[in-house]
């Protein structure tokens, strides 16, 4: 595989990242921040991901292997648990959003200045 | 006495407890409010028992390893794992055993406090439950010895506190704070996890302490840092990053504002923990030293400005809060600048520690004992708005009395414990930069002043004919906020004794990276 192929993972992380932020930052609307939230954590578990592949490897269960390179199953854990996590921070924000539409009528986030400064 | 299962098994069963009670109450709560309190209270009791229990044996025998699905607890490196610690573990040295015992105390102070102050809200059932989660994230942060394990606990920690600050929901503007909060832990959640990952790619190791034997702070170590200081940083109100800890302060309940300042207290420590036990003399110390320094003092001095001419007086509280984090990143930083120069820690940089560590401790006490004041006066007339109170000296004298002790400890006034640490902090700080110790001193004076207003325009004047009715708080309240006045006391009449038995081993066992090190790599002889 060339290195550019092989980078290509890395490159994609990079984007999402970029996506995420710049969505969390510029959009006004309550729903898209959080969107951006989850792109940020896509981006993140891309990340782990890419770190446990080997190129050729083989998932990594001993049962009956075949004695070929087998990616690293501890960032696969690590990605699990971060989505895990990530289900449980979307619903909290989700959920703060409907309670933002049932006081306020609006999920803009010009909405959201009646804590003063 | 003890059971030696229990002593054995201190550590888990310290996460265990909260974290079990935290989804039985619910369920007890469905029969009566006594039996979900009796769950409540008595839970936050054991883990209370066990945290000091498990603080008091580190203390005394040194860091203890608790290895989870291992043969015996301690077996950290077992005969066929190469060398290699591959099991998750906690790792409790001095330090974690200082921010146990720091949590331990709040925790069930607040516990006390709430059963009384919370009894006519509608919601226990989940407000207990988030409460127990945020304890349970608070001591599995401390006391955790793997990076991936401190990033899951310092999630369920950002969960449950983002549930509490939301909880009162007040017409929506609690949800707007909680918003503010979760959006930035949330993204510094995941900075640290970036920062995991990196570590994981170059060293193939989540165990903190063959991460740090394998130290190379290569390119990669340093963009690590960066985002892993400015995540915990943030997590902690320090300045650049502080606008969500006036509102997530103010609008949470004040017995959780209480438990929030612990958590913040629990990010500054995995802060120090990285910097100090991660990388150590690897990094350029006085580099990185500075930059803590310059962090500490814009908090100390961005936050009291910014809380002078505040109205309310949880979020005037508040930005006091970020004005003591500055001192104790100063004091650390000051330590961290001279690290590896052997004379000159020995001269002033392991009391500038001291000072900064100590500081951790009194803070999360005074501030949690002002915060629950708070609570108490807007338990009885509904507001935080000081232009409305008045007069309160009268009716509310113990809550008065708890107030000065705080306010007096905040300013550094003798003989409480803030006056022992601050001057700590200003006589080593002035060995390393006159300058810095001179804008903390006027820093705590411009706290004084403050604190005089405030105290002067809730208490003092004539009783207000629309408070004639007050009456002092129901006795659990009081309870809550006199065990965290008797430890400002106590800490402040006898500080050099709690000096040498509690913090002087942290200091050490911070900058003494090797011992930790071996403590881990050698558990399995």
């Amino acid at each position: 595989m060339t290195p550019v192929l092989y980078n290509l993972p890395f490159v994609a992380v990079v984007v999402l990242t970029i996506i995420g932020l710049a969505t969390i930052v510029l959009k006004r609307n309550l729903i898209k921040i959080f969107l951006g939230i989850t792109i940020l954590e896509s981006a993140v578990n891309l990340f782990l991901v890419s770190l446990g592949y080997r190129e050729g490897g083989i998932a990594p269960i001993y049962t009956n292997a075949p004695d070929r390179l087998m990616v690293l199953p501890t960032p696969q854990a690590l990605t699990l648990t971060s989505i895990v996590i990530g289900v449980a921070t979307t619903a909290l924000l989700l959920s703060f959003a409907i309670v933002i539409w049932k006081k306020y009528g609006s999920i803009e986030i010009g909405f959201l200045r009646r804590l003063k400064e | 006495m003890i059971p030696p299962f229990v002593i054995e098994n201190s550590p888990a069963l310290m996460v265990i407890v909260p974290f079990v009670a935290a989804f039985i109450a619910p369920f007890t709560g469905r029969a009566t409010a006594a039996a979900r309190a009796l769950v409540v209270g008595g839970a936050m009791a054991v883990t209370s028992a066990i945290t000091l229990l498990l603080a008091s044996d580190v203390y005394a025998h040194g860091t203890r390893l608790y290895v989870f699905g291992a043969q015996a607890a301690t077996l950290a490196v077992p005969p066929d794992s190469g060398g290699i610690p591959v099991r998750i573990m906690f790792t409790v040295d001095p330090m974690s055993a200082l921010m146990l015992v720091i949590t331990a105390v709040s925790a069930f102070a607040v516990v006390l406090y709430s059963l009384a102050s919370e009894r006519h809200h509608s919601g226990l059932g989940s407000y207990y439950t988030l409460f127990l989660l945020m304890v349970t994230g608070i001591l599995g942060m401390v006391a955790t010895g793997d990076i991936f394990n401190f990033f899951v606990f310092l999630e369920i920690l950002s969960i449950a506190s983002a549930g509490l600050i939301a909880f009162r929901i007040d017409g929506g503007v609690a949800v707007e704070a909680a918003i503010k909060y979760f959006v930035l832990s949330t993204i510094g959640a995941l900075a640290v996890l970036v920062a995991i990952g990196i570590y994981y790619g170059e060293y193939n190791a989540l165990n903190m302490a063959l991460i740090a034997q394998r130290m190379q702070f290569t390119l990669l170590d340093q963009l690590a840092l960066v985002l892993i200081i400015a995540a915990l940083a943030m997590k902690c109100g320090a300045v650049p990053m502080h606008f969500w800890t006036p509102d997530a302060y103010s609008m949470a309940p004040s017995s959780i504002t209480a438990l929030l300042v612990v958590a913040s207290q629990a990010s500054l420590y995995g802060l120090f923990r990285v910097v100090f036990t991660l990388y150590n003399i690897t990094l350029n110390a006085a580099c990185v030293g500075w930059i803590i320094i310059v962090l500490g003092v814009l908090s100390m001095v961005v936050g009291v400005t910014m809380a002078i001419p505040q109205k309310n007086v949880k979020r005037l509280m508040a930005y006091h809060a970020i004005s003591q984090t500055g001192y104790m990143l100063l004091g650390v930083g000051v330590g961290l600048a001279v690290l590896g120069n052997q004379p000159l820690l020995d001269a002033f940089g392991y009391m500038a520690m001291e000072g900064g560590i100590f500081h951790i401790i009194n803070h999360a006490m005074y501030k949690g004992l002002l915060f629950l004041t708070a609570g108490a006066i807007f338990f009885r007339i509904g507001t935080y708005d000081l232009n409305r109170m008045g007069g309160l000296g009268h009716s509310m004298k113990w809550t008065m009395i708890f107030f000065i002790i705080g306010a007096l400890a905040i300013a550094g006034i003798p003989p409480f414990n803030g006056f022992a640490s601050k001057l700590m902090i200003y006589e080593s700080v002035f060995a390393f930069n006159p300058v810095l110790s001179v804008i903390a001193m006027v820093v705590s004076i411009l706290t004084l002043a403050s604190f005089v207003k405030v105290f002067h325009s809730i208490f003092m004047g004539p009783v207000l004919p629309e408070y004639r009715d007050v009456t002092e708080v129901p006795a659990p309240m009081l309870a809550g906020m006199g065990i965290l006045a008797l430890v400002v006391i106590v800490f402040g009449l006898f500080p050099s004794l709690v000096v040498e038995t509690l913090v002087a081993p942290a200091a050490h066992a911070l900058a003494d990276q090797g011992m930790y090190i071996a403590a881990v790599l050698a558990g399995g002889a």
